[in-house]
């Protein structure tokens, strides 16, 4: 029997484990929504406010789950507003599949009613991009699509598709794919560069793990834990290895990077040895490479050749998917401990405590700091909860004071720094979680860029709890200028309209604190309600976050002040 | 690092959208492009860009990661000139008259090694293949004479060692 190219689109979708998709319908894609009309008890379609809010909420969702998000939208407008979402999974590797409609073929290149190059648009900004003008196309290339965005070193992929085709009629039959003749995603393990590094890992005195999302992606957690363990090594995530390692794991010393903790940071140009699994050396990671563990041998765990040497040059390089390179090297290590060293990080822990974490989280001026409603959140959830950030000051507070148990649990935008990805990230991963408390941390700014989204908080009663950190600025921008521009605060001050009311206006259960004794019981009471949840904090204004390596500058002069 | 002039050599499916992605890694990192050439290759099936910058070895190691790692690229390597047999190919166009009238010019077409490709009542063509420098020299001699049209391909170029795509390609569609 024959079906439509637009029907086809939803039985590859439905054969890929699909059951929940974010987009927004148009013109060029409206024979697609026709049959999601008609798939509604298998597909679930959440209709975003802003094609943005597609993208991030199918980022959310793939991130708590590891599945391949699905965004939506038509040609146009509705394919260029996706591309920030697109560029933002492309650079922190989240797998996503977008399906775009496109004009029909025999208009391509005539400057149609919004018609868009988008094939030309995302190219840079996706793992792989196809322009699909005919139905015939449709199993095939969505079947490939799905296989690269999850494959390997995962990442988005974009499908464009012409209205004609979709409108087209074509005998379905579906086979998934599992190879591209010209896609080597996940290479073999040198067996040579495993003894390599466990002679290296087994021989240094003073060895240090930094590890990022490549162990998550990999579903590595417990060999990295066992790794750790065994060999005795302290370890230190980057951003988005957040959660990979349980926060209160006693070799666990925190993060590296601009504003990471500062024995990690420091004790990066002491290691005798540095082993980097799963991350990529992030210029906000390593500050200046002339002066990046120029003392220390390196290997580097990895699964993507392009990022092998690229920043920092590594003396082994282990090539591979994370758990099973390091299942193969767990049995070469010897069981080992570093206790003096690992007191090296104890005792620069401790100075951070005094001149830092303390005033942040036992504060004692008034003014409500960010780390205190962190350490509040913390206690409330237990530390379970997944917490969502946005991109600035509150981003830096969550990740360096949230606290986890269980892995993907960290929901940010790493590399891309897109502010306003919170607030749809979170509904994506509550609706991958609902089993789960989902928090989303968001500042003024970044809540005001993406802040139609509680709609479909609204209308879908996505019992997601928001917290506002509201310090009437763009907080990070506005640090910058205190420390690098002599205090001109360049449009960095922000009249904002009354939270509360807004979430009010969605019928969204609504509170304001602004005094430090009014904060646990607010945190309660939110973490306590079985709807979704808005709480703006009224914080200090101009607090800061420290400590902080100056761009450009060296991990070894990491600011306390 | 010394700049150089290093051609990398990229072998692909035959795909549209793919020069533009392999355009854009070199336009991310502000790489101007000296000459392109994309062409069939030994493998049926598989394209060959031949792409000549003028980088550091540091950056043509990168610029090829970052190839190889677009999915419809099966390999791509980058060679110093030493490391190639490569040329490049011209066509002048020149009003006949001065093939009759000026006998300098049929010096010009022996010394050169060049070949007439076409003579037509208004025009002939010269065809010239060979390096860079040849072509150049063999312009500048025309050129006081009048060109009415002149264009030079990209380089082409094989390398001296192997480039085996087939047994990477049947690698890949064992694993």
């Amino acid at each position: 029997m024959k079906i439509s190219g637009a029907e086809a689109i939803i039985h590859c979708l439905i054969a890929e484990g699909v059951d929940l998709l974010y987009g927004y319908p148009g013109g060029a894609i409206m024979p697609v929504y026709d049959e999601l009309y008609k798939f509604q008890d298998k597909l679930t379609h959440i209709l975003t406010r802003h094609e943005q809010g597609a993208t991030h909420a199918a980022q959310g969702y793939a991130r708590v789950t590891g599945k391949v998000g699905v965004a939506m939208a038509t040609s146009g407008p509705g394919a260029t507003n996706l591309v920030t979402g697109i560029a933002d999974a492309q650079i922190d590797s989240t797998p996503m599949v977008c399906i775009t409609g496109q004009v029909p073929r025999h208009l391509l290149g005539s400057d149609a009613f919004q018609e868009t190059d988008i094939i030309g648009i995302s190219t840079p900004v996706t793992k792989w991009n196809y322009q699909v003008t005919k139905a015939s196309e449709i199993p095939e290339i969505l079947a490939k699509a799905f296989y690269i965005a999850r494959s390997g070193r995962p990442g988005p992929v974009l499908v464009d598709i012409t209205k004609n085709a979709q409108f087209e009629e074509i005998e379905f039959s579906y086979e998934p794919c599992n190879l591209v003749r010209s896609y080597d995603p996940v290479p073999k393990p040198d067996m040579s560069a495993i003894d390599a590094a466990a002679t290296l890992i087994n021989n240094a005195k003073k060895p240090f793990i930094v590890f990022g999302q490549g162990v998550i992606l990999g579903e590595a957690e417990e060999q990295l834990k066992a790794l750790i363990e065994k060999a005795g090594i302290p370890a230190a995530w980057t951003i988005l290895g957040l959660s990979a390692l349980d926060s209160d794991h006693p070799l666990n010393v925190g993060m590296v990077g601009m504003h990471g903790n500062y024995g990690p940071n420091v004790l990066t140009n002491e290691c005798d040895l540095l082993i980097a699994i799963g991350m990529r050396f992030d210029d906000r990671v390593t500050g200046s490479l002339d002066t990046y563990a120029k003392q220390a041998k390196v290997i580097h765990f990895e699964i993507d050749p392009a990022e092998i040497n690229k920043n920092v040059m590594s003396d082994i390089a282990v090539l591979g998917n994370s758990k099973e390179t390091l299942e193969l090297i767990l049995p070469k290590i010897n069981k080992n401990s570093h206790e003096e060293w690992h007191n090296e990080f104890k005792k620069k822990h401790k100075i951070e405590e005094e001149q830092i974490i303390n005033p942040q989280l036992n504060p004692t001026k008034p003014g409500l700091t960010m780390g205190e409603v962190m350490k509040e959140i913390n206690i409330a959830s237990e530390n379970k909860a997944v917490i969502v950030s946005d991109v600035g000051q509150h981003q830096m507070f969550a990740c360096r004071y949230a606290k986890f148990k269980q892995t993907k649990s960290n929901v940010t935008s790493g590399g891309l720094g897109t502010m306003g990805f919170a607030l749809p990230a979170a509904i994506g991963a509550k609706m991958g979680a609902m089993e789960r408390e989902v928090v989303a941390i968001i500042g003024d700014g970044g809540y005001q860029m993406t802040i139609q989204e509680l709609g479909v908080i609204f209308q879908h009663n996505i019992p997601v709890k928001i917290v506002v950190l509201n310090n009437e600025h763009l907080g990070m921008v506005r640090q910058w200028q205190e420390l690098f521009f002599d205090r001109r605060y360049a449009s960095t001050i922000m009249t904002n309209p009354d939270f509360v009311k807004i979430a009010e206006g969605y019928h969204i259960k609504a509170n304001r604190v602004s005094e430090r004794k009014d904060l646990k019981g607010a945190i309660e009471e939110m973490m306590a309600s079985k709807d979704p949840y808005f709480l703006e904090v009224r914080v200090e204004q101009e607090d800061n976050v420290f400590p902080m390596i100056p761009s450009g500058a060296s991990v070894s002069d990491v600011r306390l002040k | 690092m010394e700049k150089e002039r290093f051609t990398i050599s990229v072998y692909s499916e035959n795909n549209v959208g793919l020069l533009n992605r392999i355009s854009g890694i070199f336009l991310k990192r502000h790489i101007n492009v000296v000459s392109l050439n994309v062409s069939k290759s030994e493998i049926d099936d598989v394209s060959k860009f031949t792409i000549v910058c003028y980088i550091t070895e540091e950056t043509a190691r990168k610029l090829v990661g970052q190839i190889e790692k677009q999915i419809e690229v099966i390999k791509a390597f980058y060679h110093t000139d030493e490391e190639t047999i490569f040329q490049e190919s011209a066509l002048f166009k020149i009003k006949s008259d001065l093939l009759f009238d000026e006998r300098q010019i049929q010096n010009i077409i022996k010394e050169s090694n060049s070949q007439i490709v076409t003579v037509a009542r208004e025009f002939f063509v010269l065809a010239k293949t060979g390096r860079r420098s040849e072509i150049e020299e063999m312009h500048d001699q025309l050129k006081p004479f009048g060109i009415m049209q002149f264009v030079r391909s990209g380089r082409i170029s094989v390398s001296k060692e192997q480039m085996d795509i087939s047994s990477i390609l049947n690698k890949l569609q064992e694993n």
